[in-house]
């Protein structure tokens, strides 16, 4: 990744462009899978072809003997830890004795040329004893099944007890709810480069989410200290999750330890869905118990996740699930049970909206059922039982900054509705659209509602910090400050917003965006909604640190007290003109490092679940409206409007782009997005077969921003990449639901769930 | 096999292509254009999106063998000597690229439609750019982009 600036002005709520920007445009931006150096060679792997079976034995000698291969590798050559994992260190780099999904990596093969290599790899022999596989999550916890992993098969369960134990309400609904495997379908595929140094080391140049993270793995595995495997920032092609476990870091590494060689990887579409975690299916078991107003008087919920072999993140999405899997209500007495299991099917992970996203279709869903028993509005009811700051969660947290539930879901349902349909209609705004399977016939309009709650950076006493370091010095007569962090830019727009941090702060133009590598400190993961608040932080106290040393030298070479930076210039207290800060700084760079923690958490209590488990809550609602062609099944998302409480929207038009894009994903989920798998088998790896939104899908969109400033975040700022994915699904199930009278208690919603 | 094309007005050349590579990998990998993106590699994505003798291809679905003797245009080469592209232009000023991995096959599209259609509706918009998949902006700044670049076009 080349170092970064524009000429372009904008401090904290400007919309500065992004500096990356015509480099992408140009095509010239180095994504990983573009890299490329001289006497390069090509990586590939060898994945199990079953979801569960042991290894009697590989024999590699004929695909060594390919013309072309330089190495072919299996656990056998792995100089560390043969382990590696983001919680529990339980998935080998390489398979061992046994293989409990399919596409399990299992050997590696370095050659000359992607398809010699791909060849090669095919003429691995392994032999496999076929063993039973766990593939029903629902069974994981009964005494007669496989055995996924030696510790047993539940991987986190959580409780939490609050109020009455034994609850009644004149009003009781129940539902079960089901939610598919979503996968998170960046574009741009795992890929990257390894470069050894020829002392015994390497540089990696990887799309991630957290390259410190990635670092300490590569490292433990191929026993290297860390200043000897250095990792780097390539272009990211998206994330939303699927890039916090490691994909092709170990193996590149490894490959390229072995042969000397630089190592090129990159995962075709298909080896895309087997070399990354999906979103854990869910199952969902929830009841409300009201007042015949409406009033919440209790909740219980039973939540499982799937988490398939290896535990990746399960443990802080069975956290997020059982702690927020209520939503953004207040509910007196609370029994919830949330649990995540290993099974052997493809492992599952991060995803936009961790946890919260599988709850928030049941919990919405059994909302709305509420509203219809009681006779309340589906809005109204929403307001009427949503947190309001100061309010206490079902762990016992006091909401301690703004919670506008009332006023988000009201706000979107005082967006203007689309025009009601009217005489012969454009195909293309009809289900069905250019196929022409309706000319409006049998198609019916349904609204939908949703409101979700989601926190914001790591949770339940994770030490959450990001390192950022701020230079400042005279190039070509004018100050110039680079800004330096490991935090990784996916394409959210951090980068821009880092450039607005320090303009604002040191009252300069020109920033440059240092490349992002492991030569600074952690920047923590781009995940949880958290860079703009945690690596935003670190970089507003190191320029803070910057600012102050400046201005400490100008008062000892002054003799000035209380000087201030203005601009270029140093002034006194009163405001004259003391010096400039070309006089002041010389030929000398003024340079800051500050490691910056935000607002500690603590573990729940593990009998109740009490206690104050995240640092941070955003907050969102959705008014989806939809055309269904209850003959055919088929529904066309008419407008998909959305509130969110953003704290201060440091670049709005980043924003919005965010809310937009967060929220076609949640409405994938409702509609179209399933990983479906079989007998621990994925069916549909491929965009052929996995379907995302098109432009043709995606409604037009009204976003209306709230800014209510954390007085804990840095310039009051929330988090605002999660929340549109959580809220936007179950609107548009809502209103399907609404439009058809069908219960639709599974997402994706079907063709056949509609007419059947 | 050795193959010879017009790329961008250049004359290229390559030798010892494999027969299975594609028009998109021998572009990325021999002839050092990587601008053309590999998201899927099977035709569904439109991120490796070129003109082939002006008519926009998936350049994976083109056999590398098959562009011989072909003028083919790719993002790298719809800037002109005076700076960006309409189109390109419109993209950064809209906020249509964010990881902008699908940024070069929607350009070379949309470079595509405002050939043909200069003021095109959002109805022909959006069924111009079915082939394009974004998975991050949600589409609705880049039906912005569209519009600005249409719009620029009209002035021009």
């Amino acid at each position: 990744m080349t170092s970064m600036e524009t000429r372009t002005a904008g401090k904290i709520g400007d919309s500065p462009l992004r500096p990356d920007g015509t480099l992408k445009v140009t095509g010239e931006f180095a994504y990983s899978s573009d890299l490329w150096h001289d006497d390069m060679c090509w990586g590939v792997t060898l994945r199990s072809p079953h979801p569960h079976a042991r290894i009697r034995g590989i024999d590699v000698s004929a695909a060594l003997a390919v013309p072309g291969v330089h190495a072919v590798l299996t656990h056998e050559d792995v100089p560390g830890l043969n382990r590696v994992g983001l919680e529990h260190l339980d998935q080998p780099a390489l398979a061992e004795d046994v293989v409990r999904y399919q596409g399990e990596p299992v050997a590696l093969v370095a050659a000359d040329h992607p398809e010699t290599a791909r060849r090669a790899a095919k003429r691995i022999v392994v032999d496999y004893e076929e063993l039973p596989a766990l593939t029903d999550p629902r069974r994981a916890l009964h005494d007669d099944v496989p055995q996924v992993q030696p510790g047993g098969n539940l991987v986190r369960e959580l409780k939490i007890r609050r109020g009455d134990p034994a609850p009644t309400a004149p009003v009781v609904v129940a539902l079960d709810f089901e939610v598919g495997m979503q996968d998170q379908a960046f574009l741009g595929p795992e890929s990257g480069l390894a470069v050894p140094d020829g002392e015994g080391g390497l540089d990696l140049y990887v799309a991630t989410q957290w390259l410190h993270v990635d670092q300490q793995q590569v490292c433990r595995v191929l026993d290297l200290p860390p200043e000897r495997a250095r990792l780097h920032l390539a272009g990211v092609g998206g994330a939303f999750g699927g890039r916090e476990d490691l994909s092709i870091h170990v193996h590149a590494c490894l490959l390229a330890m072995h042969t000397g060689k630089p190592v090129k990887m990159s995962y075709a579409r298909d080896e895309s869905f087997f070399g990354h975690v999906h979103r854990h299916p869910a199952w969902l078991r929830y009841e409300f118990g009201a007042s015949q107003e409406g009033e919440l008087v209790y909740a219980k919920a039973d939540i499982l996740f799937d988490g398939g072999a290896y535990a990746s993140s399960t443990t802080a999405v069975v956290g997020n699930g059982g702690t927020l899997g209520l939503g953004p209500y207040n509910i007196p007495s609370v029994t919830v049970d949330a649990r995540g299991v290993y099974t052997n099917n493809p492992p599952c992970g991060a995803m936009r909206g961790f946890g919260c996203v599988q709850a928030a279709f049941a919990h919405e869903a059994l909302m709305d059922e509420l509203a219809d028993r009681v006779g309340v509005d589906r809005v109204e009811i929403r307001a009427r039982n949503g947190m309001r700051e100061g309010d206490l969660n079902i762990t016992g947290q006091v909401i301690d900054s703004a919670a506008p539930v009332a006023e988000l879901i009201r706000t979107v349902r005082d967006l203007p509705l689309p025009p009601e349909a009217q005489g012969e209609r454009d195909i293309r705004d009809l289900p069905g659209g250019a196929a022409n399977s309706t000319h409006g016939e049998g198609v019916v309009r349904g609204i939908g509602y949703a409101v979700t709650y989601k926190n914001v950076g790591f949770s339940e006493g994770f030490d959450d910090y990001s390192t950022a370091r701020v230079r400042l010095e005279m190039t070509g007569g004018e100050p110039v400050a680079t800004v330096h962090t490991a935090a990784a830019e996916v394409g959210q727009g951090l980068i821009t917003v880092e450039q607005q941090i320090c303009r604002t702060e040191l009252g300069i133009e020109r920033v440059v965006v240092h490349p992002k590598n492991t030569m600074v400190g952690s920047g923590g993961s781009t995940s949880a909604s958290r860079q703009t608040y945690v690596t935003g932080g670190a970089v507003k106290a190191a320029c803070e640190a910057v600012r102050a040393s400046v201005l400490a030298r100008a008062a000892s070479a002054l003799g000035a007290t209380g000087p201030r930076l203005d601009g270029d210039k140093i002034v006194s207290a009163s405001g004259e003109v003391l010096a400039s800060l070309a006089d002041v700084l010389g030929d000398e760079a003024v340079e800051e490092t500050v490691e910056w923690h935000h607002r500690p958490t603590f573990p729940i209590d593990p009998e109740t679940g009490q206690g104050i488990a995240h640092v941070q809550y955003a907050f969102s609602a959705h008014r989806a409206v939809v055309d269904v062609d209850v003959e055919l099944g088929l529904v066309k998302v008419v407008a998909l409007d959305t509130a969110q409480d953003v704290g201060k929207a440091i670049n709005p038009d980043a924003v919005v782009g965010q809310i937009q894009g967060g929220s076609a994903q949640g409405m994938g989920l409702a509609l179209m997005e399933e990983i479906v798998v079989t007998d621990g088998k994925v069916r549909n790896p491929s965009f052929t077969d996995y379907l995302i939104p098109t432009i043709l899908d995606m409604p037009p969109m009204q976003v209306k921003v709230l800014e209510y400033a954390d007085p804990h975040a840095p310039y009051g700022v929330r988090g605002v990449g999660e929340p549109p994915t959580i809220s936007s699904g179950p609107a548009v199930a809502a209103a399907i639901r609404a439009a058809t009278g069908k219960a639709l208690r599974r997402v994706p919603v079907r063709p056949e769930h509609i007419t059947l | 096999m050795r193959i010879e094309l017009t790329v961008n007005g250049e004359h290229h050349e390559a030798d010892d292509v494999w027969e299975g590579e594609s028009l998109l990998y021998a572009l990325r990998e021999r002839l050092g254009l990587p601008g053309s993106k590999n998201a899927c590699e099977q035709g569904e994505c439109g991120s490796c999106t070129v003109y082939m003798d002006g008519v926009p291809v998936c350049s994976c679905l083109v056999a590398a063998g098959q562009a011989q003797g072909r003028d083919v245009t790719t993002v790298e080469g719809l800037a002109g000597d005076d700076g960006l592209d309409p189109v390109q232009q419109a993209f950064v000023d809209c906020g249509a690229v964010q990881c902008g991995f699908c940024t070069p096959g929607f350009l070379v599209s949309t470079h595509d439609l405002l050939a043909r259609n200069p003021s095109p509706s959002d109805p022909e918009i959006r069924e111009a750019l079915a082939g394009n998949l974004c998975r991050c902006t949600g589409y609705e700044k880049i039906l912005d982009a569209v519009r600005a670049a249409a719009s620029a076009g009209a002035q021009a």
